[in-house]
């Protein structure tokens, strides 16, 4: 069981997330997340970990069928692999977001795109770094959230990241349930609309418990 | 039969040899009824009862039958590179980079390595789910009363918890899983409709492209609406195939797929392994 929970209380903070940048933070029962897309169109990749066990982290799949439905929005919990609640979409200016497409990789890219795209930024890679800062390798990565992220599915199945309903300035705020590591990767994608083919800044906020 | 001493003891148990109960693994595989290939070939013979597990390292270019006997099996599936299992089945990726949210015959399962595990080699179920996951504790207690692996109702990440401390992996081993003969459909606006099974007799062939261990776990899907846990036998059959090779359909079948094997081929021989 690893615990990554800091012996100080945090204070609030605010910080600018860079284009492709990476960024984590405990974020404590009842405080909250809010994830601002400042120049629009932008897709956040967000993984969460209970910060006092973080074998404990987010299921995509429980998070869907617990809710009965593939896009995020005001009122989705966002569950473990336990089936316990992590956080709350408590507000959502955007209306949908995605849980199905996972993050970008080296290695997904090379099929995505072709093999041209190696040598270019992606999520997986931000967050080893930023996981690694807690102790966290790869083995705990697993399918994550894209905020932003648009990815309808066809009836026949089809499915696939489509331009983005986000606009500048939109915001979308989470509840923590219980003490949360979150792991942010601000998209370097640039082969397919997620970020408009041109990743910008987001803005992260931690307000107190309410 | 007299068990007071150990030589009665040891004769009731050596007088169990023999016995057949309907979920069981069959031991030599070639002693399978009615093989699905030559006789020799078949490597893993199985029925798992409902509510139950099994796993197995198999070697590349295996075929893996599942089939769902009686209509109500639910095969939970993870997949690792065998001996490096930080190279696991990507459901996120499987999805994605093939631009489809649903499993079926030709589909790649792809590891998080941009390379193939397994491909479906064949389908006549077409109910099958790499949305919703499997079941937990929390869920089964809560839907069935208990989800315990000794339960009536066990969960199925319970059981691949202890499926995956046989190969040496502990619970955070276990990202999200496929699930086979129990199907999920997508509506436009995002919410699921859950389909079910397509009837008893249903079966689905993966083919393995590198050396892997399967993980199954053969519990109800999590969205199966039923009040009751309803889980019935699975059949596990393997047998010694080939892998994809160029020239195959399915090798060119998409220009994501292609360079998925492409990558396996390159991996395998830098290995020495192909």
């Amino acid at each position: 069981m690893t615990s990554v929970v800091p012996a100080k209380a945090l204070v609030p903070v605010k910080a600018v997330v860079p284009a492709r940048a990476a960024w984590s933070s405990v974020v404590r029962a009842g405080e909250t997340l809010t994830i601002t897309d400042l120049h629009g169109n932008q897709a956040v990749d967000f993984l969460v970990y209970d910060a006092h066990d973080t074998s404990v982290r987010y299921s995509a799949p429980d998070t869907v069928h617990a809710q009965g439905g593939i896009f995020l929005t005001t009122g989705s919990v966002l569950m473990s692999n336990e089936h316990t609640p992590l956080m709350t979409v408590v507000a959502d200016d955007v209306g949908r977001h995605d849980t199905v497409g996972g993050a970008c990789s080296k290695e997904s890219n090379t099929l995505r795109y072709g093999h041209h795209t190696w040598s270019q930024h992606a999520c997986v890679d931000n967050f080893l770094a930023e996981g690694a800062r807690y102790g966290l390798g790869k083995r705990d990565l697993v399918s994550n959230i894209n905020w932003y992220m648009n990815v309808p599915v066809e009836k026949d199945g089809t499915l696939g990241i489509v331009d983005g309903i986000s606009a500048p300035g939109l915001s979308l705020t989470l509840r923590a349930e219980c003490d949360v590591l979150v792991l942010v990767s601000n998209c370097p994608q640039i082969n397919n609309p997620c970020n408009g083919f041109e990743p910008t800044a987001v803005e992260m906020t931690i307000g107190a418990a309410g | 039969m007299a068990t007071a001493t150990t030589y009665g003891a040891r004769d009731h148990a050596r007088a169990q040899e023999g016995t057949r109960t309907e979920a069981m693994p069959v031991v030599p595989a070639a002693d399978w009824p009615e093989p699905p290939c030559e006789a020799g070939h078949l490597v893993w013979a199985e029925t798992v009862a409902g509510g139950n597990y099994t796993h197995r390292v198999l070697a590349r270019g295996t075929e893996l039958r599942l089939t769902d006997l009686r209509g109500d099996a639910c095969a939970h599936l993870l997949l690792y590179a065998a001996d490096r299992p930080w190279e696991r089945l990507n459901v996120a990726d499987t999805v994605k980079v093939q631009w489809n949210a649903y499993l079926g015959e030709g589909q790649l399962l792809l590891s998080d390595q941009g390379r193939v595990l397994a491909t479906v080699v064949a389908d006549s179920s077409g109910r099958h789910d790499a949305l919703c996951g499997t079941s937990t504790l929390v869920r089964n207690t809560k839907r069935y009363g208990d989800g315990t692996p000794q339960s009536a109702s066990p969960a199925g990440r319970e059981l691949f918890k202890l499926a995956a401390a046989k190969n040496g992996l502990e619970p955070r081993d276990l990202p999200p899983s496929l699930s086979f003969f129990q199907g999920v459909e997508v509506r436009e606006d995002g919410a699921l409709d859950f389909t079910g099974s397509a009837g008893p007799g249903g079966s689905v062939t993966l083919r393995t492209e590198q050396d892997v261990t399967v993980l199954i776990a053969n519990v109800p899907h999590p969205a199966d609406p039923r009040p009751d846990y309803v889980s019935t036998p699975l059949e596990v059959l393997a047998w010694r195939a080939a892998p994809t090779a160029p020239g195959d359909p399915l090798w060119d079948a998409t220009p994501e797929g292609r360079r998925a094997f492409l990558n396996t081929a390159e991996f395998l021989t830098a290995r020495g392994l192909a």
